[in-house]
This record gives structure tokens, sequence and C-alpha cells, in this order.
């Protein structure tokens, strides 16, 4: 393959043209063209990010970081416009341009109806375009842009259908939420920037890893803290989950692309990146564990009490992402980006088909009036299913071999976060089982009229499913345990990037007990979910489950701790400094203006007598004032 | 009463109030006029005095020169208010406030 690296700004070049064609011209462009210039510049990446990864699998040494441009260079400090070819990038731009290909197909036949289809597309690639930056930045100025990309297009798309004010307020929610933690992750590239003088990946953490470069802890920590924090935002953990949920507000297959497969993987992306230094940060790591089990626990106990298809999945993706920051935060690098990889098979899979489901219902989302739909749609079904068992982590399908390794790697590190995160582990079982017995199960509990409009979706949507479905089967089959093979294929690939820090080596036996344990708390969790609700019955809920329905009330206390005294703060301020403060100076220059113009304008009587007295009245206090002043 | 030097100074300055006074005080616009010329007049007498005072002809110069120019202002004065006459059928300078409107 030779030289093939150099070619990586074709990756992003791709989708970024197919934005800028849809994008300037969507107005006039017919929605099949706009489909088809989206899907085949995701495709086109898609080729040449597998090359890239071929390379770089057969490749002895790094391949350096291929230079662009210069992009910033202001006194000693260079920044480059440069692209990082290596293991964990090019794994990343598989999953990007590959499930992102998946997608653009699906949309082509979801999106099919609506009048901004082009517009749709234009987004969707500038999407793809941010977050390939993202994963391909040599240093983390790249990986901002991207970053920021990423939360525009992310608001672009949960907006979509702008005519909806609650969808409009949800696009901003996320954007707001976004904000706050980007803000962190600036703090923290102004720290790197301000200590190391780099802001190179290579660069940064050579000097982390010299041992003449010597910095305080406390630097190391609040660099690994503020980047962290940038994390939570994209990522959606405590405490800024809350705009994910609100996120389904856009089209379905955004919520697969970006709401669950690619974007929301960014902050695990820059943990993995960083790995050097929060290797070197023992104490944020514990943060970044404790933060990503509470994660996955709330959002799983939330998930469990809802009956929107798609906040299910919403609070399922808070939760498994929350998972990967616990495998973070044991020092378990490569096996979060494992689970980020079997994740993002099947949770696009099950939105993809929630999509359907959707698409099938006439739009409706709440569960409580589904039922029964397996018998019209059996290939969104089986698919359907197959992502249930994948994520629940049956053995043999992909999310056990990921899930499994999280496991065996929190009780390497502490027994009691094995513990925590088995139970979270259970109730995803639980509510994923809930949600497709209440789906596909039972009889049709929606209108007669819902009930006649019933269909399998057509082939460009259900073949995603398909592809979907046989990678959420066969993609764990790359990350297989010690026990029970000598290869992890995903360790040895990743291993000249991020390899996993000081990982207690279980033995076999435990290995095997753990996974044992996990199996039958997954096999008794789902015959629960299969005896509760079976046959449903809905009433009011009362007690804890009413506080799980409404999410803990999370969002209330953040309206009434957060939100409601800044309005308030916000209203004073309007009302005493805006109006009085700013708005009275400046309109009491204009009135004093204003008045004096009128007091003045009385001298111009016309009256020729007053003139002349005036003059003459001039002329005496001249004379008086030569004659008595100056002398 | 011998009649010496600052008398005459008095009677200039008697002439030029009386001139300021009529100015300030009439609305017709000819006595204004001549009123005016009764200030000119005043100065002119004061300029005669001084340059007997001081034994010193150059202010006798002035004199003929502000002479020229009265006579040159007194033509366009008249002018003016003969057209003011016609047009408003009357010489009260009071009237001539309505401009501002």
């Amino acid at each position: 393959m030779g030289n093939f690296s150099q070619f990586v700004w074709l990756v992003p070049l791709f989708p970024l043209i197919g934005f800028l064609i849809n994008g300037l011209f969507w107005k006039r462009m017919p929605k099949t063209l706009g489909g088809i210039i989206g899907c085949v510049a995701i495709l086109a990446s898609f080729c040449i990010s597998v090359g890239l990864f071929l390379e770089v699998r057969s490749a002895v040494a790094p391949i350096p970081p291929v230079v662009l441009f210069e992009f910033l260079h202001s006194g000693s400090l260079n920044i480059p416009f440069a692209f990082q070819v290596d293991a964990l990038s090019t794994l990343f731009l598989l999953i990007i341009t590959g499930i992102g290909f998946l997608i653009h197909v699906y949309s082509t036949s979801y999106m099919g109806h609506d009048e901004g289809m082009v517009k749709y597309f234009a987004y969707l690639n500038l999407f793809v375009f941010s977050m390939l930056l993202l994963v391909l930045g040599a240093n983390y100025l790249i990986m901002f842009i991207g970053w920021e990309g990423v939360g525009l297009c992310s608001y672009l798309l949960i907006g979509f259908w702008f005519k909806n004010r609650d969808y409009t307020n949800a696009a901003k929610k996320a954007f707001v939420m976004n904000r706050i933690g980007d803000l962190g992750f600036l703090v923290g590239m102004l720290l790197v920037l301000v200590n190391y003088g780099t802001l190179s990946y290579n660069e940064f953490f050579g000097q982390l890893h010299n041992p003449q470069v010597v910095m305080p802890q406390a630097t190391m920590s609040w660099i690994a803290l503020c980047f962290f924090i940038g994390a939570t935002g994209k990522s959606a953990q405590i405490p800024l989950y809350t705009w994910l949920p609100d996120a389904m507000a856009g089209p379905t297959p955004v919520s697969a692309l970006i709401h669950a497969a690619t974007m929301v993987t960014a902050g695990i992306y820059m943990i993995a990146r960083s790995n050097a230094l929060y290797t070197l940060t023992p104490m944020i790591l514990h943060v970044v564990a404790v933060i990503g089990l509470a994660t996955a626990i709330l959002a799983a106990t939330i998930a469990v009490r809802q009956y929107d298809i798609k906040k299910v999945l919403a609070y399922s993706t808070v939760s498994q992402l929350g998972f990967m920051f616990l495998a973070l935060g044991v020092g378990a690098y490569t096996t979060a980006v494992f689970h980020v990889m079997t994740h993002a098979f099947f949770k696009a899979l099950l939105f993809l088909g929630s999509g359907s489901v959707i698409h099938a219902m006439g739009g409706e989302q709440d569960i409580r009036k589904m039922g029964g739909l397996g018998k019209h749609m059996r290939i969104t079904q089986v698919t359907f299913l197959v992502g249930c068992l994948a994520i629940s982590g049956i053995p043999g399908f992909s999310g056990f071999f990921s899930k499994d390794a999280i496991l065996s790697a929190a009780f390497g590190h502490d027994p009691i976060l094995y513990v925590l995160a088995l139970l979270a582990a259970m109730m995803t079982a639980y509510y994923m089982f809930r949600l497709y017995i209440l789906t596909f199960t039972g009889s049709f509990r929606g209108t007669e009229e819902q009930h006649h409009h019933l269909h399998e979706s057509p082939a460009a949507m259900t073949l995603p499913l398909v592809v979907l479905a046989i990678l959420s089967v066969v993609g764990g089959y790359v990350g297989l345990p010690e026990v029970m093979s000598e290869h992890n294929a995903i360790d040895t690939f990743l291993s000249s990037v991020v390899t996993n820090a000081d990982v207690h080596h279980l033995a076999p036996g435990t290995e095997w007990m753990l996974m044992g344990i996990s199996v039958v708390a997954v096999v008794i969790m789902i015959a629960i979910a299969w005896s509760v609700n079976r046959k449903p019955k809905f009433v009011e809920n009362k007690g804890l489950a009413k506080v799980l329905e409404n999410k803990w009330y999370v969002d209330e206390l953040y309206e009434s701790v957060i939100v409601r005294p800044l309005q308030a703060l916000s209203g004073v301020l309007d009302k005493y400094a805006e109006r009085r403060g700013i708005d009275g100076f400046v309109n009491g220059i204009g009135k004093s203006v204003k008045w004096g113009g009128d007091k003045l304008r009385l001298l111009q009587s016309g009256q020729v007598g007053f003139y002349i007295f005036v003059m003459v009245l001039g002329i005496v206090v001249l004379f008086a004032l030569s004659f008595f002043v100056i002398k | 009463m011998p009649v010496n030097s600052t008398h005459y100074l008095f009677l200039s300055l008697l002439l030029f109030s009386i001139g300021i006074m009529g100015t300030l005080m009439r609305r017709n616009a000819i006595i204004i006029f001549m009123c005016i010329e009764l200030m000119l007049n005043a100065v002119n007498l004061l300029l005669v005095a001084f340059s007997r005072i001081y034994g010193d002809a150059d202010a006798q110069l002035f004199v003929f020169f502000i002479m020229v120019v009265a006579a040159a202002e007194v033509a366009v004065g008249l002018a003016i208010i003969v057209m003011m006459y016609r047009k408003v059928h009357s010489v009260d300078i009071n009237i001539l406030n309505r401009l501002k409107h």
C-alpha cells in the first residue's frame, strides 16, 4: 500500500463536498439526487478508511502525523493542521463511516417524504465531516474544531423539525449543555498549552513520559478533570446527561447516528486518546469510574419506567456510555473502545429498528399503544431481538464480550464496582426485553386505523438493519476474553496507541465464574421481564415507579436550582442594570440634549429688537471685560 | 462755563446712548435706521474730539471713511425698508419675525 496514509485528507473531504453540494443547492435539488450524493460521499470515505485501516494494521512503525498545512503560527506556538493516522483513529473512522453509510441509506427511505430531505442530508454529511475531523486531528485544536462541529450538527438535527416548539427547545438544551462541557475542554486545552507549550498529541504525551519534564500532580489533575468535564457534556454523563433523552426530538436515524453510535462516543475517544495523561492521574480516573457507574445505574433505573420507545433507548445509551466511562475509569481503555464499537453496532440497530416501528405506526412512539407488531414486520422484529440480546449480554452476541470485559475489569479493580455494574447490566436486560415484549409480542393496543397501516419497511430500511444485526452478532469476536482465546484482536490492534493500564489478570476460574454470574443474572432478568410484561396492565405509577417515570425529577431539579435562579437574576439585571442603568444612561444623554435644545431654541425668537438688545448687551459685557478684567 | 474737550466726549456718549435706546425701543424701521445713523455720527464726533485732544489728524481720516460708508449703508438700508413696505405694507419690524415660520 505504500504511502496510502498521505491520502487521509480525502476521508473528511468527501463528506465536506457532499455537504457543500447539498447545502448550497438544497432548494433546487431533487430529493433522490440529494440522497445519492449524501450516501456516495460517505461510501467513498468508508472505502478510503478501509484502506487506511489495512495500512495501519500492516504498518511496522507508527505512521507520523500527516501535516496538511500550517494552521496557527504565533511566536513560538505552531499548530499545524495535521491528521493522526493510527489504530485508534482508523478504528473510529471505520465505525463512523461504516455505520454512517448504513444510516444514510436508511435515511433515504425514512426521510423520503420530508420536504427538507436534501437539507437533512447536508447536515448529516456535515456531521460526518466534523466527526471525522474530531477523530483524525493530530492535536487537541483540530479535535476541538470537530468537537464543536458535531455539537452544531447535533443542534441542527435535533431541531430539524423546527416548526415544533418543543423540538427547538430540546435542540437549544442540547446545545447549551454541550457548551458547558465544551468550556471544560477549552480550559483543559489552554492549561495544556500554558504548561506544555504544545497541543499535539505526540509532543504532549512525549513530555508526559519524559522524566525530565516534571509537572506537579495538581496541574495534571486539573487538565484531566477539565477534559473529563468536556467528556461529560458530549458523552452525556452526570451531571450533563439530561440533553440526550431530549435529543430524541430529532429524526430517528439522527438519534441512531449522532446520539447513539458516534457523537456521544467522542468523550470516550478523547479520554482513550489521552490515556497517557489519565494513567498519571489516578484520582481523576477514580472520579471517571464513579461518575460512569453512577450514570449507568441512574439512567438504567429511569429506562425501566419509560413509555416512549426512543426514550428507553436514549436512557439505555446514557447507561451504556456510563459503562464505557467505568471501563475508562478502571484503566481498561481498549475495553472501553471495544464497547464503543459493539455498542455502535447494536445501538444503531436498535434505533433504526425503533425508527422502522415508528414508521409503521405512523409516528406513534408510545409503547403502550403498540404490541404484536412482530406479525406484521418480521425482519424488524428479528433484528431488534438480536439487538436486545446483544445489549443484554447474552453469550454469543457482541455485547456479551464487551460488557463482560468491562465487568471483569471492574472486578479486578474493586468488587464493589463490579456488583453495582452488574446491577446496571441486569436492569439493562430487563428494560430492553420489556421494550421488546411490549412492542413486538402480545396483541395490538393501538387504534384500528394504525392496525391497518402496519407494514414492513422498504428494503432501504431493512437492509441496514440486517447488516447491523450481523455486525451485532459477529462484532464481539474481535475481542474474545482471555480465557477463551489467546489472541484478542482488538487489544493487539490498539496496542500501538493505547493499552489497558494495570489490568489485574484474573484467574481463569474467577473469570469463568464472573461470566456465569452475569449470564445467569441477565437470563433471570429477561424471564422477569417476560412474566411481568407479557400481559401488560398500564396503571398509573405510584411511589418509586412514578419517580422513575419522571426521571428522578432531575430536569425539575435543574429547572429550580439552576434555570429559575438564573432567569430571576437575568430578570433583575434586565430591569435594573439594563433598563435603568445602561438604557437610562444612553437615553439620558439624548434627553438632556433635547431639553437643552428646547431651551436654547427660545433665544431664536425672531424679534429683531431682541437680537439687537442681546448684541448691545454683548458689546457692553465685552467692554466691561476689556475695561475691568483684561488690563 | 467754558467748553473743553471733555464735553464733546460726554455729548458723544449721550448721542450714542440715545441711538441705542431708540434702536432697542422703537419698532418703526425708519426710526431705528435714524438711530443707527445717530450712533455712527456719535462715533464720528468722538473721533474728531480725540483728534483735537491728541493733535493727530489720523482720526479725521476715519471720519471721512465712516461718512462714505454710512452714505452707502443708507442707500442699501433704505432700499431694504422700501422693499419691506412693498411686501407687507408696513415698516413695523415685529412683523419680520414671521420669517421663522
